[in-house]
């Protein structure tokens, strides 16, 4: 009975360590860790962002800004839960396939992305906001298109 | 001993999670990689795409996809079955445009459209569907007739002793029995692609001349001189165009001397004093549109854009971490995401909903000028009826032929009006002012 209670935390150590291994090699084989970053080449670790992140490496904001900067909101927690929240619905994705090729922003990413226009740009878009009721967005990408990044 | 059991179960359960993600991961970053297998050799005599396919395996199995019958709301085949029978061994046929507008029968009364005229299907048909075709069955065809509808590059390289241009000249003396003989598949990889280089490549003698004839000069070579982005849409212009076989020795000529308009056209056609066939009830000396997609669609904004053919019709897909030009040529309107999205960001519902109205807009005006066109030819039947002469219904006549002409022009063009709204709806309206003239002309007699 002693000897039995003895080996049991190896009984169950052994596979839950291997579990952990094989979660832990998955993590690093996939580049986990380049997700906490602020590096853009995270953003095309998967193929998929590749026209994105060579037309923002070509464009105007690639001096003032990385990917981030944009598509995601200023806080930490804020940051973080949209990077967990894109992070998820990108690897659901990309693993079970079928999403467009030519990507569509969602409405909350759009918002997001608005929301770093405007955080920057707020002085000279003041009097454009001004005219308008304060429930109206205005929209910036839909004229500068592809100052952020072609595609 | 069931908590030990239970543990064991989710920690099973959680590495088979882990461990199919991680060859997921691995299998996504394989395709990441640009992998070209070179199975087979390929060489300038090389028309069968099943070869070419063993290389190029993502593109053959698009291209075999064009036997998709598949209907937009203005446009595209219909899948119809009928009984295989000895006259006509094909099961599935699309639906008889002659019968569903009878306007267009009576248009084109005294030619072999008037007999037979289906929707055109998908490339993969286009050779079977013209064997099968009464206009072939029932009247005697050339060998021209093959230059747009089965790879005929080896065929004319044969024929011409590696001249392309000779083998042409003798394609189109054949008679088409003899000629179909000699060709096995529809439009292949060969017939636009180098088998070396994979470049694109225009391989008929027709576009040559014909293009040599727009721009004036006799050496231009788009195999040496065309941008890469013109040959996009140069390779689809060898047979997307108006033709018209020249002389006794048939040879097949695109009337683009004057310029890719249809007034040019009309006008290249007048002066060389060609007509397709006499109307068998206004006796007038008419012509008949082919497809003049290429000529359309250089009269609209994407064209003026740099936009090509191949952008919109064969758009870029995503097959793993490459990206590879979709060999299933279709409609746009059936692959929105791609073939739109790229450059024009709006829901696919409302880029459906701008070319449906648009297309809307041409088919109410088309339908109105081919309601005056019935009226025309028969004006000018009464007239006749009535004793008018020949020469005093040429007025009359050459209004018909120039109504009727633009009419089929926009017709037979493969987009119900949009590869150029604007110009369309213009030709329309000319076409609608013809007519007017034309019963004015009867009018006073």
């Amino acid at each position: 009975m002693t000897d039995k209670g003895k080996y049991l935390p190896w009984l169950a150590g052994i596979p839950l360590g291997l579990l952990l291994g094989v979660g832990l090699f998955t993590f690093g084989y996939a580049r986990g860790h380049s997700y906490m970053t602020d590096d853009p080449a995270a953003c095309a670790n998967c193929h998929v962002m590749n026209e994105q992140h060579e037309g923002w490496i070509k464009s105007s904001h690639r001096a003032v800004a990385v990917c981030n900067d944009c598509h995601t909101p200023p806080g930490l927690i804020p940051k973080y839960f949209t990077k967990a929240l894109n992070g998820f619905n990108h690897s659901l994705a990309f693993t079970t396939g079928g999403f467009p090729d030519r990507i569509q922003i969602t409405g909350r990413n759009a918002r997001v992305a608005e929301g770093a226009c405007l955080k920057c740009h707020a002085d000279i878009t003041d009097g454009i906001a001004s005219a308008r009721h304060s429930n109206e967005s205005v929209d910036c990408v839909s004229c500068h298109r592809n100052v952020g990044h072609a595609h | 001993m069931k908590r030990i059991a239970l543990a064991v179960g989710i920690t099973a359960v959680l590495t088979i999670a882990i461990a199919a993600l991680l060859i997921n991961i691995f299998e996504r970053k394989q395709e990441g990689r640009n992998a070209f297998f070179r199975v087979v050799d390929l060489d300038d005599n090389t028309d069968d795409p099943a070869v070419w396919g063993k290389n190029f395996p993502l593109q053959y199995d698009s291209y075999k996809r064009t036997v998709d019958m598949e209907r937009t709301r203005y446009g595209g085949s219909e899948a119809i079955r009928q009984p295989a029978s000895d006259r006509d061994p094909r099961d599935v046929v699309s639906q008889s445009k002659i019968d569903e507008d009878p306007r267009l029968k009576k248009m084109w009364l005294g030619y072999a459209f008037s007999v037979d005229f289906r929707e055109e299907r998908g490339h993969a048909y286009m050779l079977i569907d013209q064997r099968e075709t009464e206009r072939v069955k029932q009247f005697k065809q050339p060998g021209t007739c093959l230059n747009c509808h089965a790879s005929t590059y080896t065929f004319m390289k044969k024929l011409g002793d590696g001249d392309t241009f000779k083998g042409f000249e003798r394609m189109n003396q054949m008679t088409y029995a003899e000629a179909t003989q000699g060709v096995k598949h529809p439009v292949s990889c060969i017939d636009c692609h180098d088998s070396q280089t994979m470049q694109l490549r225009v391989t008929r003698p027709a576009f040559i001349e014909g293009i040599r004839n727009l721009k004036g000069d006799q050496n231009y070579d788009p195999n040496t001189m065309a941008s890469a982005q013109e040959m996009r849409s140069f390779v689809c212009g060898q047979c997307h165009v108006e033709y018209y076989f020249k002389g006794d020795e048939k040879r097949l000529t695109f009337p683009w001397h004057k310029g890719l308009q249809v007034d040019n056209m009309l006008a290249y056609y007048n002066e060389v004093g060609f007509k397709d066939f006499t109307h068998a009830e206004s006796g007038a000396p008419v012509l008949k549109a082919q497809h003049p997609e290429f000529e359309m669609y250089s009269q609209g904004v994407h064209a003026r854009s740099g936009v090509s053919c191949a952008d919109c019709h064969m758009p870029y897909k995503r097959e793993g971490g490459m990206k590879i030009s979709d060999h299933h040529v279709r409609s746009p309107l059936l692959n929105i995401n791609r073939a739109c999205q790229g450059c024009h960001r709006f829901p696919e519902e409302e880029i459906k909903a701008r070319v449906e109205q648009i297309q809307g807009r041409f088919i109410e005006s088309r339908n109105l000028a081919m309601d005056a066109l019935m009226e025309l030819i028969d004006d000018i039947k009464a007239a006749k009826a009535k004793g008018a002469t020949d020469a005093q219904l040429k007025e009359a006549w050459a209004m018909q032929r120039k109504a009727q002409f633009f009419i089929d022009f926009v017709e037979a063009e493969n987009s119900a009006g949009f590869h150029a709204p604007g110009e369309t709806l213009r030709v329309l309206t000319q076409a609608l002012d013809a007519c007017r003239k034309g019963q004015l002309a009867l009018k006073a007699l």
